[in-house]
C-alpha cells in the first residue's frame, strides 16, 4: 500500500479497540446511498519505478530551448545551494508557522526576507509573500482603495502587462473597483505624465506605476509618483525586484516615495518551471501595514528575553476577521520565499547588481544586433531595463515559428494585445546569455526575415 | 543570528557566475539608486550553514509527527519532487508555444482527468493558487451564473459557523454579503435555522464536508434539496476531502462547485506555508464559466484554452496557468496510488482517527462528539481540565512540542472551548499513535500535579514562549543596522 | 464581576458614560477585555463623523481577536481618544477609564434604551456559559 504503513496485526488491533469489525464500518455515517461511487477513469497504481520512466520520458519530449522570452517570467542562473537547502524537508514539508516556537527556521527566514525586501523596495515593511505578482498587483489595488477610503477609482497604464491587467480586473471587477486605462507615449513607449492631467473628473485612489514596464521600457517615475499624490491618489509601484538593484527604489520616487511596491519574486532563484510556484512580493510605508494582505513575521522576546518571530498583526486576517479580513488568502507560496531569500544571501547586493547589469547589457547588445537587420528596429525611443521591443518588417508569427525549427524561443508577439505597435516582438536577453546566443539568434532572424523579404516566387524550400 | 549579521563588508561569491560589465550601460542617472540594498555579504559556505542551522529549528513532517487538524500534514513522497523538479520541466517558460510542453501538458490533463473522476464533476480547472483562491474562483462562478440569469437579487452567501476564515472572506471578495448559519448539538449543520435563512436572497452555501468539527455532515442531502430548492448553489470546501477520497464523490452529493487542496489531499508539501494549489470542479452548468486557462486534448495533442475559447470565464487568477510544479507533484502522487490507493486513504486516515479518538478517550480526555464517528479528525476539548487545573488547550499544545510531537490544530473551530482539533492522517503508523497517547496521558498527569509545567511550556524548544503582545504593539518587522541611517 | 452602576451598556459590550457637556463617553466592559485578552491595537472613528445607533464605527484587537466597536447612541464623534490609541493597554488596565471616543448624540432619548448595569450583568454572565 503506498505510503500506508499499517500491517495487519496493526489493523486488527486498532479495530478492536475501536471496537468495529472492519473499516468499511467507520463509515456508516454517511448515507448508504452516497457511498461507493466507483472510481473509474482513474489509472491503475505505478510503482516508483515506472512514474520515474513516465515523467523522465515526457520531459525529454519537452526539451531545452535558447529562449529569448521574458514578459513576466525570467531565466537567471540559480546557484545550486538554492534548492538543495530550500527542499530540506525541515522547510519544505513544515507548516505555516503558527506554533512559532517550533518553527524558528521558517519565521526567521521569513524575517531576514521581510527586510531584504523592504530595504530592495526602500520601503518600510514586507509581507511574507503572495501567490503571484499579477494577483500581488490585485491584491494592491484593493489595499489601495481600503486606505483611500472614498475612491474606487484606480488608473491602470497600458504599459502594465496585458495578462496581469486581466488578473486584476478577474480579482476586483465584483467589488465595484473601477479600472481606468492609461494611454502610452506611442513613440517614447512609456506612460505619459500629462495623460494623468488630462483625466477630469472623479478622483483616484490610486495609479499604478509600472519599473520597468512591459515593454522594458523605463517609465518617468518620479513625476508619476508626485501627480498621483497631487491627485490625492495612492502610488502603487510595480517592479522587478532584480532591476531594484540597479535602479531607483519606489520608496525614493517623486518628492514622497511610492506607498505601496509588489511585483513577481520569481527571477529571485525560483525556476521558471511552466508558470509556478512563483512569489508575490508587497512592501509599503509603515502607516498602511494594518492594511496590508497577507502573512508578516515580527520580531519579539521569549520568556527568557531572548529574541525570537512570530506571525504577527493576524486580526488583519482571514482566520481572525472573517467576513472582514484584508483579503482572503491563508496559504502563500512559503517555499518560494525560502528559495529567493537564500537566493538573495548567496548573490548579496554586489553580484545582484551584476546580474542586473548584465541582463541590460546583453538585451541592448541583441537590440543593436537586430537593428543591424535590415527593416528590423526598436520600437521605442525610451532607455530600457532588460526588454526590448523590436519592430519587423514582416509578421512575427512566423518568424518564431522558424525560430522554433532552429531550438529558438525567439520572444513574445505583440500583435494580440498590442495591434498598433505592427509587427512588434518583445524580446529579452538575460545574464544567461553569451555572445554566440545571441549572434546565433540575431543571424537566424536575418536569414528568416531576407528570406520572406524576397519574393515569393521561389517554390523550392530554402536551405537552412 | 541573523544573516544580516554574519555579513562583512566585501565579502562575494565569485563562483556562481561571471562578473558582469561595471558600467550601467544606457540607462540615464535619474533612474539609478544610489544606495546599495541591504543584503547580506557571506560567503557560499556562511549561507549553507546559516540555513541549514535555521532548517533544524523547525518542526516538520520529515522529523516529527504533525497532527495538526484540517492541514491533512501526511508524508510528501520524494518522488514527486524528484520527477516535478526534472530539469526540462523547470527551465520550460510559461510563455513556451504548447506544442514545446506536450509531455508537461500532458501530465495537467490527466490530472485534470484525474480530478474529475474522483469527485464527480463535469470540468475542472488548475488555475487556482490555493484553496483560498479555489474559493474565490468557485464563489465568483456563482456570481458568474447568477449574473448571466440576470437574477441580481441573490446577493449573499451562506457559511456554517464553523467554517474556515477563508469562506466569509472568499465571498466579501466576490462582493457578497455573509450569513452564519448554526451548528446544532451533533456538529450537523442546524437544518431548521438553514431552512429559514435560505431564500431568493441566497447565491449559495459554502459547505466543508466532513465538517470543521470532524464528522460527516449527516443532513447534506435535505441540506442539498434545501439550498436548490430555493435557486441557491452549492459550493463544496474541499479542506477535509482526505476523509472520503474514492468512497463519496462530492458530485454524487449534489455540489454544483468544488475546490481541492492538493497540499492536503494529494500530499504537495506545505512548505512553510504554500505553495499550494486549489483546483476547481463543477457541473455542467457553471463550466463555461470556469477560470482560465484549462488544458484541452484534441487527437493526443495539448493545447492550453484561452478567452477566446471561453468567452464566459471570470477570467484568469494568475499571470500564467497556475502553480504548476505543486500541479506535477500531485500528479506523480495521484499514479503511484491509483484508484486503489486513494480509497486507501480515506480508509487508513479514517482508522487512524477514529484510533486515536478511542484511545484518548480511554487515556480520560473529553471527546467534544462523543456519539459520532470520527472522520479522518476529532476534536478533544479541555474546558474541564481548564476549570479544574487551569491548564488551557495552548498549555497542552505547548506541552507537546516539549515531547517532540507537533502540537494539534488550537481554538479552531471556535464553537467547542479549549479545543484540539487532532488528524493524524493514514501515513503514521500505529506505533506513532500509541507514542502520541503517551505523551498526552503524562501530560495529563502533569497538568494535574505540575500544572505550572504545562503553563510555562515548551521548554525544550529552540525558543521559550514567545511575547506576541509585543510583536504586536510594538511591530518590528525587518532588522536595522546598529549604526543604521534609517 | 466588574460593572459599575452608574454607566450604561450595550449588547455589544460598550460601556456609554454622560459627561457633564451632555456628550456621552464610549468604550468597551471588563468583561469584553477579558474575553479578548491583551489589547494591542485600536482603531477610533475621525472627529466629525456622523454615526447612527448601531453603526461599526472602530475596532479592538487582541493577539487572536478583533472586534468591531458599534456606535450605543446617533450623533456628531467629538473626540477620539488618542493616548488610548497609543497605549492599547490602558483598556486591560482600567477599562472604564480607557474611553475610547465621545459622541454628542442627536437623540438623547437613545440613551433610555441602553441597558442599565443588572440587565448588563445577566448578559454577560450568559454569555459565560
Amino acid at each position: 500500500m503506498p505510503f500506508i504503513p499499517h500491517t495487519e496485526q496493526d489493523i486488527r488491533a486498532m479495530l478492536a479497540a475501536i471496537g468495529v469489525a472492519s473499516i468499511e464500518e467507520l463509515f456508516d455515517e454517511i448515507p448508504r446511498e452516497l457511498r461507493g461511487g466507483a472510481l473509474a477513469g482513474i489509472p491503475p497504481a505505478l510503482n516508483e519505478m515506472e512514474i520515474t520512466r513516465l515523467m523522465r520520458g515526457r520531459a525529454e519530449r519537452d526539451g531545452t530551448w535558447l529562449s529569448f522570452l521574458g514578459g513576466g517570467a525570467y531565466e537567471h542562473h540559480i546557484p545550486a545551494a538554492v534548492w538543495q537547502i530550500a527542499t530540506r524537508g525541515e522547510f519544505y514539508s513544515a507548516y505555516t508557522p503558527y506554533q512559532a516556537e517550533a518553527s524558528q527556521g521558517t519565521l526567521q527566514l521569513l524575517y531576514e526576507y521581510q527586510t531584504m525586501m523592504a530595504s530592495l523596495t526602500a520601503l518600510d515593511v514586507a509581507n511574507a509573500s503572495l501567490y503571484d505578482g499579477a494577483s500581488a498587483l490585485a491584491e494592491a489595488v484593493l489595499m489601495a482603495v481600503r486606505a483611500h477610503k472614498s475612491s474606487k477609482r484606480v488608473l491602470m497604464p497600458a504599459t502594465v502587462h496585458p495578462v496581469w491587467r486581466r488578473v486584476v480586473r478577474t480579482i476586483v471587477r465584483n467589488q465595484g473597483i473601477e479600472l481606468v486605462e492609461l494611454p502610452y507615449c506611442t513613440e517614447a513607449g512609456h506612460t505619459l505624465p500629462e495623460a494623468l492631467a488630462k483625466l477630469e473628473g472623479a478622483a483616484a485612489a490610486a495609479l499604478v506605476v509600472p519599473q520597468p514596464n512591459f515593454f522594458g521600457v523605463l517609465e518617468p517615475v518620479d513625476e508619476l509618483t508626485d501627480r498621483a499624490h497631487a491627485r490625492g491618489a495612492l502610488a502603487v509601484a510595480l517592479v522587478n525586484p532584480v532591476a531594484l538593484a540597479l535602479l531607483k527604489p519606489p520608496g525614493e520616487w517623486g518628492s514622497r516615495g511610492a506607498d505601496i511596491a509588489v511585483g513577481e519574486g520569481q527571477p529571485l532563484g525560483v525556476p521558471l518551471a511552466s508558470g509556478g510556484p512563483y512569489c508575490g512580493f508587497m512592501a509599503c510605508r509603515k502607516e498602511l501595514v494594518r492594511q496590508m494582505p497577507g502573512r508578516i513575521v515580527g520580531a519579539t522576546v521569549d520568556a527568557e528575553g531572548r529574541r525570537g518571530y512570530t506571525l504577527t498583526l493576524q486580526a488583519r486576517e482571514q482566520h481572525i476577521r472573517r467576513s472582514k479580513a484584508t483579503s482572503n488568502i491563508c496559504t502563500n507560496q512559503g517555499l518560494m520565499v525560502t528559495a529567493a531569500t537564500i537566493h538573495m544571501a548567496l548573490l548579496g547586493p554586489a553580484r545582484l547588481a551584476e546580474v542586473a547589469r548584465a541582463c541590460h547589457a546583453n538585451t541592448l547588445m541583441l537590440a543593436s544586433r537586430l537593428a543591424a537587420i535590415r527593416g528590423v528596429t526598436r520600437a521605442f525611443s525610451g532607455a530600457i531595463f532588460h526588454e526590448a521591443v523590436m519592430r519587423l518588417p514582416t509578421p512575427v508569427a512566423p518568424v518564431l515559428q522558424a525560430l522554433k525549427a532552429q531550438g529558438i524561443l525567439g520572444g513574445l508577439d505583440l500583435k494580440r494585445d498590442y495591434p498598433e505597435l505592427g509587427h512588434a516582438l518583445l524580446v529579452c536577453a538575460t545574464e544567461t546569455k553569451n555572445e554566440e546566443d545571441l549572434a546565433l539568434y540575431a543571424g537566424h532572424v536575418a536569414r528568416i526575415i531576407g528570406r520572406r523579404a524576397r519574393p515569393a516566387a521561389c517554390a523550392l524550400k530554402p536551405q537552412t | 543570528m541573523l544573516i544580516f549579521e554574519r555579513s562583512r563588508p566585501g565579502r562575494r561569491n565569485s563562483g556562481q557566475m561571471p562578473a558582469a560589465p561595471g558600467a550601467a550601460g544606457a540607462i540615464p542617472e535619474r533612474y539609478l539608486r544610489t544606495k546599495p540594498p541591504l543584503l547580506p555579504e557571506a560567503s557560499e559556505l556562511d549561507v549553507v550553514r546559516h540555513y541549514t542551522g535555521l532548517s533544524h529549528k523547525n518542526y516538520s513532517i520529515d522529523t516529527h509527527f504533525y497532527p495538526l487538524g484540517s492541514c491533512t500534514m501526511k508524508y510528501n513522497p520524494r518522488a514527486s519532487n524528484a520527477l516535478a523538479m526534472l530539469p526540462q520541466f523547470l527551465a520550460r517558460h510559461p510563455a513556451a508555444p504548447d506544442d514545446t510542453g506536450q509531455g508537461f501538458l500532458a501530465c495537467l490533463f490527466e490530472l485534470q482527468e484525474m480530478l474529475r473522476a474522483m469527485s464527480g464533476m463535469a470540468q475542472v480547472s488548475l488555475a487556482p493558487m490555493a484553496g483560498a483562491q479555489g474559493e474565490f474562483a468557485g464563489v465568483a462562478m456563482i456570481r458568474a451564473y447568477h449574473d448571466s440569469r440576470g437574477d441580481a437579487a441573490r446577493r449573499e452567501i451562506l457559511v456554517p459557523d464553523a467554517a474556515h476564515g477563508t469562506n466569509p472572506a472568499s465571498a466579501v471578495m466576490c462582493g457578497y454579503a455573509v450569513r452564519e448559519i448554526a451548528t446544532d448539538t451533533d456538529g450537523n449543520v442546524d437544518t431548521a435555522a438553514l431552512k429559514v435563512a435560505v431564500g431568493p436572497r441566497t447565491a449559495g452555501l459554502m459547505l466543508t464536508n466532513p465538517s470543521t468539527l470532524g464528522v460527516f455532515e449527516r443532513h447534506i442531502l435535505e441540506i442539498e434539496k434545501a439550498v436548490h430548492a430555493a435557486g441557491g448553489l452549492l459550493y463544496y470546501d474541499g479542506a477535509n476531502l482526505n476523509a472520503i477520497l474514492g468512497k463519496v464523490k462530492p458530485g454524487d452529493m449534489g455540489f454544483d462547485v468544488i475546490h481541492i487542496n492538493l497540499h492536503k489531499t494529494f500530499s504537495t508539501p506545505h512548505g512553510g506555508g504554500g505553495p499550494g494549489a486549489g483546483p476547481v470542479g463543477v457541473n455542467d452548468r457553471l463550466a463555461p464559466f470556469l477560470p482560465l486557462p484549462l488544458v484541452a486534448e484534441s487527437k493526443g495533442e495539448y493545447r492550453l484554452l484561452s478567452e477566446a475559447d471561453r468567452p464566459l470565464s471570470i477570467g484568469r487568477l494568475g499571470a500564467q496557468l497556475g502553480n504548476a510544479g505543486v500541479l506535477l507533484r500531485a500528479y506523480v502522487y495521484m499514479r503511484m496510488l491509483g484508484a486503489e490507493g486513494m480509497k486507501r486513504v480515506a480508509e487508513f486516515s479514517t482508522l487512524n482517527a477514529n484510533y486515536l479518538m478511542a484511545e484518548l478517550r480511554k487515556a480520560g480526555f473529553e471527546i467534544a462528539f462523543p456519539l459520532r464517528r470520527a472522520s479522518h479528525e476529532f476534536i478533544v476539548t479541555l474546558k474541564r481540565l481548564k476549570e479544574e487545573n487551569g491548564v488551557t488547550a495552548l498549555d497542552v499544545a505547548k506541552r507537546l512540542l516539549d515531547k517532540g510531537f507537533h502540537a494539534p490544530t488550537t481554538y479552531f473551530p471556535l464553537l467547542v472551548p479549549e479545543c484540539l482539533l487532532i488528524e493524524p492522517t493514514e501515513t503514521e503508523s500505529k506505533q506513532t499513535l500509541d507514542a502520541f497517547v503517551a505523551a498526552m496521558k503524562e501530560i495529563l498527569g502533569e497538568a494535574r500535579s505540575v500544572p505550572q509545567l504545562l503553563k510555562t511550556a515548551p521548554h525544550a524548544t529552540p525558543v521559550r514562549r514567545l511575547d506576541e503582545v509585543r510583536a504586536a504593539r510594538e511591530p518590528d518587522l525587518t532588522w536595522k543596522p546598529v549604526n543604521s541611517e534609517r | 464581576m466588574m460593572i459599575p452602576e452608574n454607566l450604561k451598556y450595550t449588547r455589544s459590550h460598550e460601556w456609554v458614560k454622560t459627561e457633564a457637556d451632555g456628550t456621552v463617553s464610549v468604550g468597551v466592559t471588563f468583561h469584553a477585555q477579558e474575553q479578548l485578552g491583551d489589547v494591542v491595537f485600536i482603531q477610533n472613528p475621525e472627529v466629525g463623523r456622523q454615526v447612527k445607533r448601531g453603526e461599526e464605527c472602530g475596532v479592538i484587537e487582541s493577539v487572536k481577536a478583533a472586534a468591531d466597536i458599534y456606535a450605543p447612541l446617533s450623533g456628531e464623534v467629538v473626540a477620539a481618544n488618542q493616548e488610548v490609541a497609543d497605549k492599547p493597554e490602558r483598556v486591560n488596565q482600567d477599562p472604564y477609564a480607557a474611553w475610547m471616543f465621545r459622541i454628542k448624540p442627536d437623540r438623547p432619548a437613545e440613551l433610555a434604551a441602553l441597558l442599565d448595569a443588572a440587565a448588563y450583568q445577566k448578559l454577560a454572565e450568559s454569555e459565560k456559559h
